[in-house]
């Protein structure tokens, strides 16, 4: 079985400085990957390459055998692959359920004119979308804030109201930008167990980015570690711990400590 | 499709409809005042191109440009009834799309700019189409368009609908009315807009363009769309104003006016739909009104604007009493918070 989403040979260069080199690794569906790496390891750029919010130098992004990289981010949301943000990236004066009945624009079947003219598809629609957004909502265990506005928000609820908006648009994969970041240790459990339902009960394939070790562990089905911008290794939660590049690139080698 | 319009604001409709159609006429009839009916038509017509503007703002862009669209409009009837003997029913339309045509192929290359950029860039397109009607020969250079034809009379199977401007006893008055019923339709087309999908496509680009590209929105297709749109609202108000002027210059519409179009939005209020009404109103009428200072008619009139400005920075409009959960109220805000943070 082929996998659902392919990183080949990704390489990212700003100027003289290579971001991402050679990254080369595949998600398959269903699973639940994380890419984790130290500070400036590339991450950010490698999201944002497989999202096409940045385009590659060289190497490609395949969704369903179909290359998805160096193109427009809202025909890769329209494919299917949807990325989420942190915290700040988040519609401010919308209440939750708008942002959650916007989202789901992607299913409208009534053209912009049809709104404009209020056409009974577009009341279809709109109905429809506001059903959706409530079972959204209810799934996530948002309907006690639906109605808050969204810069009123402290900052978990803003990261799942990121998923919430995320999940709207009914995506096969979804990317998840450092989903734990500044969360305390109760928060964290909450989102695991809420990244792990979205992927049980709604089975959408799961990518994220993570600083967040303990989470990262025990959410990841597989994870890919980068440093400098190369992959360095490749495995379950269990391989990586043992992983003696992995531990040399988080904690230093033996030799840098006797260094110091 | 109004079916969100709730019973009280369509008495306030009722109302103002009353008052523009009925009382105004009424009351320059009791006083005489016929000179009135010029300066309301133009306030009626401007504020229809300040509603253009308007929807620019709704996307987070600063259009400080609506003079060319507007001076491109006007060019465009004009040449089309005085040149090809199109009829002024047809010519109007026609010009708008002219316009929205001309903001599609400069909107390509700028909508990508966002903040002081693009509103540095939209400074200059007054300017710019001045300069294409000086040196064109069928925009008559210097001497501009004159002696335009009033409005034709319009009719469908033989029924008369709407009578020839040029037979009329009172044109001032068949303008006022024209004018009016003009800009309900532009600003019933806003309101449509605003409160459809493609308004709260709009307003998800507002506030953080990123995300609505990462939920599938089209922003680049969008803007382009909203910036036509915005554009014909400015050639349909400036075709209007070259046939109630009967003629066109190239400084009928300068970059003063251009920044005057993004004034009247500012001052209505940037968060209401009707705002650019009441701004046009309130600065085309300040001004006249202003006039008895003479010298110090500009230092009255500015120091006056940027006081209103630093008081009431969401417009004239935010006086009324936000209603909990109003749309137009949020997005006030939210296109406040926009222009601070704009890059």
């Amino acid at each position: 079985m082929t996998p659902l989403l392919q990183v080949k040979n990704v390489t990212k260069k700003f100027g003289g400085l290579t971001a991402n080199n050679d990254v080369t690794f595949d998600v398959a569906e269903g699973e639940i990957l994380s890419v984790i790496g130290p500070n400036g390891a590339g991450k950010s750029t490698l999201f944002k390459m497989i999202s096409s919010f940045m385009p590659t130098t060289s190497g490609e992004v395949i969704y369903k055998g179909e290359k998805i990289s160096n193109n427009k981010p809202h025909i890769i949301a329209q494919k299917g692959v949807v990325r989420t943000f942190q915290e700040t990236t988040i519609f401010k004066s919308m209440t939750v359920r708008e942002s959650v009945v916007l989202a789901q624009h992607l299913r409208a079947t009534a053209t912009l004119p049809g709104y404009f003219f209020g056409t009974k598809a577009a009341h279809h629609d709109e109905e429809a979308f506001g059903r959706s957004a409530d079972e959204l909502l209810e799934f996530l265990g948002m309907s006690a804030i639906k109605n808050e506005q969204a810069s009123n928000l402290p900052q978990g609820n803003l990261r799942a109201l990121g998923i919430a908006i995320g999940l709207a648009t009914d995506p096969k994969v979804l990317l998840l930008d450092e989903p734990f970041a500044g969360m305390n240790h109760d928060e964290t459990t909450k989102m695991v167990e809420l990244v792990r339902s979205v992927r049980d009960e709604k089975g959408v394939t799961v990518m994220l980015v993570e600083h967040d070790m303990p989470a990262v562990m025990s959410i990841s089905d597989r994870i890919v570690v980068l440093n400098f911008g190369e992959k360095i290794a490749e495995g379950t939660p269990i391989e990586i711990q043992n992983n003696e590049r992995v531990i040399e690139a988080y904690l230093g080698s033996a030799d840098d400590e006797i260094g110091m | 499709m109004f079916n969100n319009v709730t019973s009280k604001q369509w008495m306030g409709l009722a109302a103002f409809l009353f008052a523009i159609f009925v009382a105004v006429p009424m009351f320059i009839a009791a006083t005489g005042r016929t000179d009135f009916y010029f300066t309301l038509t133009m306030v009626a017509l401007l504020s229809i191109a300040s509603g253009g503007v308007w929807l620019t703002f709704y996307i987070g862009r600063i259009n400080i440009g609506q003079g060319a669209f507007a001076l491109a409009g006007a060019y465009a009837s004009a040449v089309m009834i005085t040149k090809f003997s199109f009829s002024f029913w047809l010519a109007l339309p026609l010009a708008g799309v002219f316009s929205a045509l001309v903001a599609v192929l400069i909107g390509l290359p700028i909508l990508r700019l966002r903040g002081v950029y693009f509103a540095m860039i939209t400074l200059v397109l007054t300017e710019v189409v001045k300069l294409t009607s000086l040196a064109l020969d069928i925009t008559n250079g210097a001497r501009g368009i004159t002696n335009i034809p009033r409005p034709d009379g319009l009719s469908v199977f033989g029924l008369t609908i709407i009578p020839d401007f040029g037979a009329m006893e009172n044109p001032k008055l068949g303008f006022y009315y024209l004018a009016c019923v003009l800009m309900v339709l532009a600003f019933a087309t806003l309101y449509r807009i605003v409160n459809s999908r493609l308004g709260h496509l709009c307003r998800s680009m507002q506030q953080n363009e990123e995300l609505a590209s990462s939920i599938g929105v089209n922003i680049s297709h969008i803007r382009l769309i909203v910036f036509a749109i915005s554009s014909f609202f400015g050639g349909i108000g400036g075709a209007m104003v070259a046939s109630l002027t009967q003629s066109v210059y190239p400084n009928t519409f300068q970059v003063k006016d251009s920044v005057d179009f993004m004034l009247n939005v500012f001052l209505g209020g940037l968060g209401y739909v009707f705002g650019p009404m009441l701004g046009t109103l309130v600065i085309y009428f300040g001004w006249d009104l202003l006039f008895v200072a003479k010298e110090f008619q500009l230092l009255i009139y500015s120091t006056i604007l940027i006081i209103l400005m630093l008081i009431l920075p969401n417009g004239i409009l935010s006086l009324r009493l936000k209603k909990p959960g109003s749309d137009v109220a949020k997005a006030a805000d939210a296109s406040g918070l926009e222009l601070k943070e704009g890059k």
